[in-house]
C-alpha cells in the first residue's frame, strides 16, 4: 500500500478532484483542495517541514502581480502541480506551482453598471472533477475546464441590476457547487443556492429571509422582508456525518435605520445548517438578533469535537462580528457557551439561550451614538484557524469602535440601501491582536499585538507555526503553542486574505497574497 | 488617532476600492430650503465632527469659505462627500444621493456667511512669524522654516481663523495624531527625541529633532512612548491680544498658490491652476 502510494505521489497526478479526495483532504497535505484547506474549515496544513527551528530561512519564492488595484482576497487552491486564483474582480488564472507561471487565464468581461458596495473582489474559486467554480461580481457561477480555463458552463445566479454579486469561494461537496451571494448593502433578499457540478443547473435556493407564511417571516415589519438582505457571502463548513452545511448569513438591510425592519429579521446575522441534498433548513442561530451595526454573520464556522461540561459534543465555533465568541452544538444548534472576546459596549451578556442581553441607548442616532465593536467588528470575514496539534483556535481581532449613524431608508432597486452610516471614533487608538483560544471555553492562552486592527486571516501548520499578515505589509510567522514572533517579510502591501500552505516538488511553502500581488515563500 | 501614514494608507485604500458611481446630473438637484434644513441635520451627525458645526475647521478643513479648492462644482463636492479624499483623512461615506446632494446644498450655504473682516494686520503678522513667535522653528512657511511640524504655506485655505486662532490658545486640543511625538532610548543606550514619521507592529520610524531620520525595531528599544501630544507652546501668555491677531491674519493670507502647480497632489485640478 505504501509503495502504491509512494509511486502515485511521484507522478504528476492527472486525477479528478473527487468529493472523497476533498473529505480526506488532509491525507495529501501537499494539496489545498478547497477554500479553508478542509471541511471543517480549520485553515491548518499538516505540513511539517516549515518549523518554529528553520522559519526564519523562510524566503520569497515568488510572486505574481494581478492585473487590478481592487482588494485582492483569494485562497489559492492547489491541485497536482497547479495553483488556481481568482484575480479581481472576476477572474481566474492557473499557476504552475513552482515557478509561478501563468499556464491559463480567464478574463470576464464585465458590464459597466455594477452594484458592489465595498470592492470589486473574489474570495477564491471551488474545484470538483475536471471543473473550477468561480463566481463573478454580475452575479454569475461559472465553471472552467481545469487544464485549459475554458468555459464549459456560465449560468446566471442573480439579477446584478437589482444588486446582488457573487465574491464568495464556491463550495463543492458531492455533486453540488454551494454558492452564496453578496449584496446586503443593497436591499436584496439573500439566498443560499446549490448547483450540479456537471451541468449548472439549480440544485435549491434556501432564502435567508423566510417568505410569506413560512416560520420566521413575522420577525420583520410588513413588507421589509423582502429588502431584508441577509447575504452569504462567506465560504461556509460541511460536515458528512450530519450532512449539513452550515453557513453565516449577513446584515439586515438597511444596515442602520432598524425602525423600517421591526423584529428579529431571521435569519440575519445567523448561522444556518442546512441539508446538503435538499437544502432544508435543520436549525438556525440567530446571534445579532435586530441589528442596526452591520454586524454580519459572515464569519467562517469551524467544525471542532469538544468537551462540554463534561460532555462530548460535536461543535460548530463562532467568533462573531458582534465581539461575542459562541460555542453551539452542529447537531441539534443548540447555544452551549458565548462570551466576549473584545471590546464590546452594546450587550450586557447573553441569556441562557445565546440571546444578547442589549444595552440601552446604543442604537444609531442622527448625531451619531459611539459602540464597540467597530462596524468592521471585533473579527470579519478573513479565516480563523484552527490546529489539531496544539488544540487552540487562532483568530485575528479587530479592537476598535465606530459613532453609528441613522439615516433615510428609501428602497429603490439597485441602489445602496443603508439607512444611516459610521465613522472612526476621534482619538481612538485602534490596534489588533492575534488571540490563541481554548476553543471550547474561549479562554485567551496567549496574544500576540497588531499595530492596527488586521483584515487578513491566520493559517496553522503542522510545524506548528501560524501565519498572518498585517495592513503595513507585513507577513508574519508566529509559534502556534506560545505566540513569539518567529519570522515576517514586508510585502510592500497591505494584507487582505488568507494564507495556505502546499508540497511543490517536495519542498512546502506558504502562499499569502499582499497587495496587489500573491507571494510565495519557502526554505531557502 | 493613528498616525498619519497609517490614516492616510487606509484612505488610499478605502478610495481605490470602490469604482466612481457618480449622478447623471451637473447641478445639485436638491437645494430648497427644506433640502438644506435635512443637509444641515445630516452634517451634524457626519461631518461637524471634523468640519465644526459652523464649518470653519477643525481636525477637517475649512468649509466657511465661498471658494472650496477641491470642491468647486457641485459634482465635484458629491465627488468629495462621496468617495473622501485620498490624500487626506476625509473618508468616503455611504449615503443615498439624496442624502449627500443635501449635505452639499448646506456646506454650500456655509461659505456665504459673512467672513469678518480680521482686525489683525498681516504684514506685520508675518513678521512675527519669524521673529518673537519663532513659528518657523519648527514650520515651513513658502520653502523657509523647520520640518517638525506641519507646513503652514496653505494653512489658510485648510484652516479657518477661528480654528488657528484656537490652537494658537490651546495647542493641545483635538490633535489629530499626526506629528505624534515619540521618547525612546536607543539600542547603544541614548534618549531620543522626536516626530513619528512611521509605525507598524514591529518597527517605527523617527524624525529626531535636528531633523535627522531615524528607523528601530521595537524589539531592540528598551524605552519606547508615543505621546499624543504636541511640541507646540501655547501663546496664550507669549503674545498680546494685537499680535495674536495679527499671525491669525498672516496665516489666514497663507493659500498655498506658489505651490500649486508642483506640488502634484490628487485634486489639484480642481484649483484650475493648469
Amino acid at each position: 500500500m505504501k509503495l502504491v502510494l509512494a509511486f502515485a505521489f511521484a507522478i504528476p497526478l492527472l486525477a479528478q478532484v473527487t468529493y472523497e479526495r476533498i473529505l480526506k483532504s488532509s491525507s495529501e497535505p501537499g494539496n489545498w483542495l478547497t477554500y479553508s484547506g478542509n471541511y471543517a474549515a480549520h485553515r491548518f496544513s499538516p505540513l511539517d517541514q516549515i518549523t518554529a527551528g528553520n522559519v526564519h530561512r523562510l524566503k520569497p519564492a515568488w510572486s505574481f502581480q494581478v492585473n487590478s488595484l481592487q482588494k485582492f482576497e483569494t485562497t489559492p487552491l492547489v491541485i497536482d502541480g497547479v495553483m488556481y486564483i481568482s484575480e479581481p474582480p472576476s477572474n481566474v488564472t492557473a499557476l504552475d506551482v513552482l515557478t509561478g507561471r501563468p499556464l491559463w487565464r480567464y478574463r470576464r468581461t464585465l458590464p459597466d453598471d455594477l452594484r458592489v458596495c465595498c470592492g470589486q473582489v473574489n474570495r477564491g474559486v471551488a474545484a470538483l472533477g475536471d471543473l473550477i467554480y468561480v463566481g463573478t461580481v454580475d452575479a454569475h457561477l461559472v465553471a472552467l475546464n481545469a487544464k485549459t480555463g475554458a468555459v464549459i458552463w456560465d449560468i446566471p445566479v442573480a439579477a446584478y441590476k437589482s444588486g446582488y454579486s457573487v465574491t464568495v469561494a464556491p463550495l463543492a461537496v458531492k455533486d453540488k457547487i454551494v454558492l452564496g451571494m453578496a449584496g446586503g448593502e443593497y436591499g436584496v433578499r439573500g439566498f443560499l443556492d446549490a448547483y450540479d457540478a456537471k451541468t449548472g443547473k439549480r440544485a435549491w435556493r434556501f432564502w435567508t429571509i423566510p417568505g410569506p407564511g413560512e416560520p420566521g417571516n413575522e420577525t420583520w415589519k410588513g413588507d421589509s422582508w423582502k429588502t431584508g438582505s441577509a447575504a452569504t457571502w462567506v465560504t461556509g463548513a460541511y460536515d458528512p456525518e450530519t450532512n449539513l452545511v452550515y453557513w453565516g448569513t449577513g446584515n439586515p438591510g438597511p444596515d442602520w435605520n432598524g425602525d423600517v425592519r421591526e423584529g428579529d429579521n431571521l435569519y440575519s446575522d445567523s448561522i444556518i445548517a442546512l441539508d446538503l441534498d435538499a437544502g432544508k433548513l435543520k436549525w438556525h442561530f440567530q446571534f445579532t438578533p435586530h441589528d442596526v451595526h452591520d454586524w454580519d454573520a459572515t464569519e467562517v464556522p469551524i467544525l471542532i469535537d469538544g468537551e462540554v461540561r463534561g460532555q462530548k459534543r460535536k461543535l460548530v465555533v463562532f467568533p462573531n462580528r458582534n465581539a461575542f465568541y459562541y460555542v453551539l452544538d452542529r447537531v441539534t444548534g443548540e447555544f452551549l457557551l458565548g462570551n466576549p472576546y473584545a471590546k464590546q459596549t452594546w450587550a450586557k451578556g447573553l441569556d441562557d439561550s445565546g440571546r444578547p442581553i442589549r444595552v440601552p441607548n446604543t442604537s444609531p442616532t442622527h448625531q451619531g451614538t459611539p459602540v464597540w465593536p467597530a462596524v468592521a467588528g471585533a473579527t470579519n470575514w478573513y479565516s480563523p484557524a484552527f490546529s489539531p496539534l496544539t488544540g487552540l483556535l487562532y483568530v485575528a481581532v479587530r479592537e476598535a469602535g465606530s459613532m453609528y449613524f441613522t439615516g433615510d431608508a428609501d428602497y429603490k432597486e439597485g441602489e445602496q440601501f443603508n439607512g444611516g452610516g459610521f465613522r472612526n471614533l476621534a482619538g481612538e487608538q485602534e490596534w489588533g491582536e492575534v488571540r490563541a483560544m481554548n476553543p471550547v471555553t474561549g479562554e485567551v492562552k496567549w496574544s500576540h499585538k497588531l499595530f492596527t486592527p488586521p483584515w487578513a486571516g491566520l493559517l496553522s501548520t503542522g510545524g506548528n507555526l501560524v501565519f498572518g499578515g498585517t495592513n503595513e505589509g507585513q507577513v508574519f510567522a508566529l509559534d502556534a503553542a506560545t505566540g513569539k514572533p518567529l519570522w515576517r517579510f514586508q510585502a510592500g502591501g497591505a494584507a487582505r486574505s488568507n494564507p495556505m500552505s502546499y508540497l511543490a516538488g517536495g519542498k512546502q511553502f506558504i502562499a499569502m497574497p499582499m497587495g496587489n500581488s500573491l507571494y510565495v515563500f519557502g526554505l531557502d | 488617532m493613528s498616525a498619519l501614514p497609517i490614516s492616510l494608507w487606509a484612505v488610499l485604500l478605502l478610495f481605490q476600492q470602490q469604482p466612481l458611481e457618480l449622478p447623471d446630473v451637473a447641478a445639485n438637484p436638491y437645494t430648497s430650503n427644506n433640502d438644506i434644513a435635512l443637509g444641515k441635520k445630516l452634517y451634524g451627525g457626519r461631518c461637524a465632527g471634523c468640519h465644526g458645526p459652523g464649518g470653519d475647521g477643525g481636525k477637517g478643513t475649512n468649509l466657511a469659505t465661498s471658494v472650496l479648492p477641491r470642491a468647486q462644482s457641485d459634482l465635484a463636492l458629491y465627488r468629495v462627500i462621496r468617495y473622501g479624499l485620498p490624500d487626506t483623512e476625509m473618508p468616503s461615506h455611504n449615503m443615498t444621493q439624496r442624502e449627500i446632494w443635501q449635505i452639499s446644498a448646506f456646506v454650500r450655504t456655509l461659505g456665504q456667511a459673512d467672513q469678518s473682516a480680521l482686525s489683525g494686520n498681516p504684514a506685520r503678522g508675518g513678521e512675527l512669524l519669524k521673529g518673537k513667535g519663532g513659528c518657523l522653528q519648527c514650520h515651513v512657511v513658502n520653502g523657509e522654516g523647520g520640518h517638525l511640524g506641519p507646513s503652514l504655506s496653505d494653512v489658510g485655505r485648510m484652516r479657518s481663523a477661528a480654528y488657528l486662532r484656537a490652537k494658537l490658545l490651546e495647542p493641545d486640543k483635538d490633535l489629530s495624531g499626526n506629528f505624534a511625538l515619540v521618547r525612546l532610548t536607543t539600542p547603544a543606550g541614548k534618549k531620543l527625541s522626536g516626530i513619528r514619521m512611521n509605525e507598524d507592529t514591529w518597527s517605527i520610524q523617527v524624525r529626531d529633532m535636528s531633523g535627522g531620520l531615524h528607523s528601530f525595531w521595537k524589539q531592540d528599544l528598551s524605552d519606547l512612548k508615543v505621546e499624543s501630544r504636541t511640541l507646540m507652546p501655547s501663546y496664550r501668555d507669549r503674545l498680546s491680544a494685537d499680535e495674536l491677531n495679527d499671525i491669525v491674519a498672516c496665516l489666514v493670507g497663507l493659500r498655498g498658490e506658489s505651490f500649486v502647480e508642483t506640488r502634484g497632489k490628487p485634486g489639484a485640478e480642481t484649483r484650475g491652476k493648469q
